[in-house]
This record gives C-alpha cells, sequence and structure tokens, in this order.
C-alpha cells in the first residue's frame, strides 16, 4: 500500500509544538502589554476647547489645585471650574488675549466652556475625592505632577488593580494634609513611622471587598 | 471435555456468547466500519436536519438572550436559579455513564463494555458540551465569562477558591477534557482501520492525521494499552468528583433542603442512573437503525438494565433518607421544606420524580422485562425525565425560603423552553455526526473479546492440551 503522507510529515508535530509555545508566549504577552491600562489609557491628552496651561497656573505662578477645583475637601467629585473663576483674574490679566476669546464669550452668554474630561471612572465605581484628600493622599499620587504640564495628560493607570495596589497598603502614599496639594513634597527618612501613626490615628482602613467602590 | 475446558466453560461469558452471529475480526470490522462508508440514511439526513435546525433555534435564542440579559428568562426574586442550573445538573449528570463505562467498568475488567462503550463515551461528551453552556449563559454577561478562571489581569479579579461555583468550573473543565483524551485514544486504532479501508484521497488524510500514524505493532499496542489503563485511573475518580462537586453548589448554601451531607452520594447516584438511560435510549435506536444487534446483544441491555435498577434504589433511598432526617432531625424549617416538596406548590413535580426514578426502575426485577426492549426503551425515557425533574424539585426549593414574604412561584418562559429544547438540537447534531463518520463500535475492543482473540481458542474443541 502507497503511503499516504511524505516522510517530512514526522518533523509536522514538533513544528506545531514550537509554534504553539512561541505563539501562546506571544498572544499572552500582547495583551500584557498592549491590553493594560497602562498603555491604553496612560498619556490619554486630549486637546481642550482653550489652551489653559496647568504648569503655567499651578506651576510657575504657584496657584493652589483648591482654588479652582473647589469641591476636592468636601465631595465626591473635585469640580471643574465654572467660567467665572477664570474671570476672577481676566478681567484684570490679559484681558484681551486672542486665547481666551472663548473663555469671555462663555462668561458673556452663561454657557459653560465644553472641557473635555481626562480621568474618567467607569460609572459602576464609587471614588469619593474627599475621603482620598482628608487622610492625607496627595494629588500627585493618582493625577501625576500636574504643576509640570502644560496640556494634561492621565499619568497614571486607573485601573482596578492599581486602586487595589494602594487601598492594600497605603502608607508609602500618605502624607500630612497640609501637604496634599503640594507637588514638590518628598518623603521623610522616617516615613514609615509618619505613615503607621497616621494610619493608626485616623484608623486608615481602605476597603478591599466589591461592595467598597461597587456600591 | 477435559478440566480446563470445563473450567472455561464455567465462566459466565461462556453462558452467553457477549458477541452474537459467530463473527470473525473480519465481519466486525466490515459491520461496524460499513456505516461510516457510502452515503447517510434518508433517516439520517431526517434527523440531522431536524437537530441542526433546533440548533439554529439555539443560537438565534442565545443571541437574543445575550442582547436583553436573563430577564428573558422566568427567574423570579427567590428563584434565581431557574431551568438554566436544572439543564446543566441534568446535562452532567448525563454524562457520567461514559467515564462509568470507560473508566471504571474497565478497570473492574468487565469486558461487556467494550460493545457499548465509544457510544457512550461520545455521548458523555456531547452531553458536557450541552451542560457547559448552561452555567455559561447562566452567567448573564457572558463576556466576562473568563472570571472564573484565574487569568492574571488589570482589575486584580481573582476567583473565589472558597466558592463551590469556582469548583465546579474546574471539576467540569477537567471531566471534559479528561473525557475527550480517553475518547480519542480509544479512537486511535479503529481510526487506523477506517484509514487503511479508505477510497477517496480527503479520507485517506484525515483519518491519517488522527490516527497518529498508527500501524498496529506489537510495541504500539503496549504504550496504547499502558496509556488507555493510566487515562482510565485518571478519570475514576472524575466519575465520583464531578457531581459530588455539583452537588456542592447546593450543599454548601444555607438552604433547607439543600444543606445535606447526603448530596454528594445522591447526585453520583443519579448521574449514572441517568446516564445510563440515555446511552439505553441511544444504544435502542442505534442498534436497529445501524443493524448492531449481533454485537449489542439482550445481554448489554440486561446488565445496563441492572445498573439501573441498582442506581435508581440508590436515589430511593436517598429521597426517603432526606426526608426523615428531616423529621428525624427536629428543625422545622428541614422539615416544612420537604413537607412542602411533597404537598406544595410543586407537589407535582414531586411526584413526577418519585414515580420515574423510584417506581419505575423497579420493574428491572423481573428477568422478563429486563430483556423486553420496549420496556426498557420507555423506562429509560421516564428515568431521564424523571431525573430532570428530581433537579427542578431541588431548584424549586427556592421558591419558597425562610422570608414567607418573599415567596414566589417561578414558571419558565418560552425562551427557558426553548433554550432547553434547542441544547437536545447542538446535542443530536454531534451525535449523529459522530454516527455518521466515526465508529460507533470500539472495533478493536470487541474484537479483544471474541473466542478467537482466546489464545487457547481452536484447542479446546481439539481437546486441549
Amino acid at each position: 500500500m502507497a503511503q499516504i503522507f511524505p516522510r517530512w510529515v514526522n518533523s509536522i508535530p514538533l513544528v506545531l509544538a514550537a509554534v504553539a509555545l512561541v505563539g501562546a508566549a506571544s498572544v499572552v504577552g500582547f495583551f500584557w502589554y498592549y491590553g493594560s491600562p497602562k498603555y491604553t489609557d496612560v498619556g490619554y491628552r486630549p486637546t481642550q476647547p482653550v489652551p489653559y496651561s496647568h504648569k503655567t497656573h499651578a506651576g510657575d505662578l504657584g496657584i493652589d489645585c483648591r482654588y479652582c477645583h473647589v469641591g476636592v475637601e468636601s465631595q465626591a467629585v473635585a469640580s471643574v471650574p465654572p467660567t467665572q473663576t477664570c474671570m476672577n483674574c481676566h478681567t484684570l490679566v490679559l484681558p484681551e488675549s486672542d486665547s481666551l476669546t472663548l473663555v469671555r464669550q462663555s462668561w458673556s452668554t452663561n454657557e459653560p466652556i465644553e472641557w473635555v474630561r481626562i480621568h474618567n471612572l467607569p460609572d459602576f465605581v464609587y471614588f469619593d475625592h474627599s475621603i482620598h484628600i482628608n487622610r492625607g493622599v496627595g494629588c500627585i499620587t493618582c493625577h501625576g505632577n500636574v504643576a509640570q504640564m502644560i496640556e494634561v495628560q492621565q499619568d497614571k493607570p486607573l485601573s482596578m488593580s492599581w486602586c487595589l495596589d494602594c487601598h492594600k497598603n497605603p502608607g508609602p502614599e500618605l502624607r500630612p494634609t497640609n501637604q496634599v496639594t503640594n507637588m514638590k513634597w518628598e518623603k521623610g527618612e522616617d516615613h514609615k513611622t509618619f505613615s503607621s501613626r497616621v494610619i493608626e490615628e485616623k484608623s486608615i482602613n481602605p476597603p478591599i471587598e466589591c461592595s467598597g467602590c461597587h456600591r | 471435555m477435559n478440566e480446563a475446558a470445563k473450567r472455561l466453560a464455567a465462566i459466565p461469558d461462556r453462558l452467553e456468547p457477549m458477541i452474537e452471529g459467530d463473527p470473525t475480526f473480519e465481519t466486525i470490522t466490515e459491520r461496524v466500519s460499513c456505516v461510516t462508508e457510502g452515503k447517510p440514511t434518508k433517516w439520517w439526513w431526517a434527523l440531522f436536519s431536524v437537530s441542526v435546525s433546533l440548533t439554529g433555534l439555539l443560537f438565534f435564542q442565545l443571541a437574543y438572550l445575550f442582547w436583553e440579559g436573563t430577564g428573558i428568562w422566568g427567574l423570579n426574586n427567590p428563584v434565581g436559579w431557574g431551568w438554566a442550573i436544572v439543564n446543566f445538573v441534568w446535562w452532567v449528570g448525563i454524562g457520567h455513564a461514559g467515564t462509568l463505562i470507560s473508566a471504571i467498568l474497565f478497570l473492574l475488567r468487565q469486558r461487556w463494555r467494550t460493545s457499548i462503550n465509544r457510544f457512550a463515551e461520545a455521548m458523555t461528551i456531547f452531553a458536557v458540551i450541552c451542560a457547559l453552556l448552561f452555567p455559561t449563559i447562566h452567567v448573564g454577561r457572558v463576556w466576562v465569562i473568563y472570571w472564573v478562571m484565574p487569568i492574571p489581569n488589570a482589575m486584580a479579579m481573582w476567583p473565589n477558591f472558597r466558592s463551590p461555583l469556582l469548583w465546579d468550573s474546574f471539576a467540569v473543565g477537567t471531566y471534559f477534557t479528561c473525557s475527550l483524551l480517553f475518547w480519542y485514544v480509544g479512537l486511535v486504532p479503529d481510526l487506523a482501520t477506517l484509514r487503511d479501508r479508505a477510497k477517496s484521497r480527503i479520507k485517506k488524510i484525515l483519518t491519517g492525521i488522527f490516527s497518529l500514524g498508527w500501524r498496529g505493532g506489537n510495541r504500539q499496542w503496549k504504550h496504547y494499552e499502558l496509556a488507555y489503563l493510566v487515562l482510565a485511573g485518571i478519570s475514576t475518580p472524575l466519575v465520583l468528583s464531578v457531581h459530588s462537586i455539583v452537588s456542592t453548589d447546593f450543599a454548601t448554601s444555607l438552604l433547607p433542603g439543600w444543606h445535606t451531607t447526603i448530596f454528594p452520594p445522591y447526585f453520583v447516584a443519579g448521574a449514572i442512573f441517568s446516564g445510563f438511560a440515555m446511552v439505553m435510549t441511544l444504544t435502542l435506536i442505534a442498534r436497529v437503525a445501524f443493524n448492531l444487534k449481533e454485537i449489542i446483544t439482550l445481554r448489554h441491555l440486561e446488565l445496563m438494565c441492572k445498573v439501573m435498577l441498582l442506581t435508581g434504589s440508590m436515589v430511593g433511598y436517598a429521597y426517603s433518607m432526606e426526608f426523615f432526617i428531616a423529621w428525624y432531625s427536629g428543625n422545622d424549617y428541614e422539615r416544612f421544606a420537604f413537607v412542602n416538596r411533597a404537598f406544595g406548590p410543586y407537589a407535582w413535580a414531586y411526584w413526577i420524580m418519585i414515580s420515574c426514578n423510584v417506581l419505575v426502575p423497579q420493574m428491572f426485577w423481573f428477568k422478563k422485562l429486563r430483556r423486553s426492549i420496549p420496556v426498557m426503551f420507555v423506562a429509560s425515557i421516564l428515568i431521564n425525565v424523571g431525573m430532570w425533574f428530581e433537579r427542578f424539585v431541588i431548584v424549586s426549593t427556592l421558591s419558597r425560603g425562610f422570608l414567607p414574604s418573599s415567596w414566589d412561584y417561578y414558571s419558565p418562559t418560552l425562551f427557558d423552553i426553548g433554550i432547553y429544547v434547542g441544547s437536545f438540537g447542538l446535542f443530536f447534531t454531534f451525535f449523529l455526526l459522530f454516527l455518521k463518520f466515526l465508529p460507533m463500535v470500539a472495533m478493536s475492543e470487541v474484537k479483544g473479546i471474541l473466542p478467537q482473540a482466546n489464545p487457547h481458542h481452536g484447542h479446546i474443541s481439539e481437546g486441549g492440551h
């Protein structure tokens, strides 16, 4: 009886095994790298309607974050400032500037400027700014050094595992509450004693069960 | 006759031949292979078109389910597990006969298994596929079903290893993998037979690939037998573990009527019971349709009836023991759950279950009924109806829990029924394809139990030596 398969067919299982191994490793590697929010979300920098520079305002001029984001200490949302907040200064500072045309227009018509949201958690996540600020988690922890960003971009992955890393071990991210908005604050050498004292005093016990954030 | 011949004659196998019609190796090959060769019959086409249509209907309903959500089912507040879980347990249970016949009976040297094992294993695999469908769609958000697997991810989501639902996905997954391997390893020598008989180039290549270069040499047989033995050893505990774990889905929750230690053995007995009934139903049809009456004989069928009598009685014992313990525990809630089962709003389901599962198999005490084809055909179908209702009775326990204010009656919608019916389409589509394209009887194994395969064959009649 004639052979059905030529001799080289014998090598197919070996080749298949090798391809399967490399293939599996590639698929895992692909999703590991390109599927992670570290790749898909970090660096998101949409063009805003007004060329507002955080570096100029928060960095060079040193305006505190809370001057504009007024809700951050007491509410769930930090709040995007209304046009009126801009005009507190810009009636006097650069009142004629071309780049502020849209701001003046919004001020006169009472139509808000449509800023593009960058840090956008899914709707099924309950997040409250005030508790984080009041426990001493700095703005920089989640938003990066905004004072050095001309245009703001997402700096951290904001993935669930990233949230949980800190919820399981909040110590390294804690600072004195009067330093939460300070982008230049650095940990002291005895940060461990400091953080364990704060955790003790404020009985910080971040939720890690599902209903902590998915209410 | 000399002494050796007398002893051989005393072996029960000799009392009634396992294979009738004085077959040879050649006629066995011919009988089984010819089904896979040539065009399918009209009957096959008729059944296949019905099955494929039902499968199509299943997929349409699944698409609508994924779009609309599980609200299209009759689930309500107390009854969060409806037909989907009933069907899951039912199909998994049916899947138990295959491994029992192929693994446990193999280890126990029950040689009559060879005529039906291929059949039963195929049925197992297709039943487990249908079973896996139901918990998958029951999660509602089927696109995140991978959450049941421990896959590292950016959400730090990790399955809860204390949950029996997780054990379930591992148990059934393992069971499916092992059954598939077992089935395939058993198929290799027979696929080689088909390859050697194949006329067309495509069939030669396909059977050639899947027979993995089998030549039937001594060394190959030696390795093959060992591999088969190892797989039988691995599969044997699975027969007991899978349905035990399925039962823990219920038994670990603190619900009267579910929270009992009798569940694992009771579920395993029920699973084997329903599995044998399903094998029986399918075998009775196939042996007539494909003219295999000499290979699958009345003796095989009678032995299967005995297994059903045994497991059916075990299930009946479990039902009565549940009642006894409910009374003996002195616990009001436990007592209520069982009285409610037998006399509450679902009493009709309970009594269907009792009559089909406990009363019907009792007639197999009589040899005449054990050997009557129409009787066993009807009985095998009734048993599977009864076993479906057993799971329904268990799930409907939910409708009357601890809180009377939230009691509610569960009734299925058209989609509950349609998806269940559709799963039959899926099962029979697979099964008919198997009947048409693969040898439905393990030819190589049946040859092994022919008198010719006995090294002493031929010598005895000549006076022995």
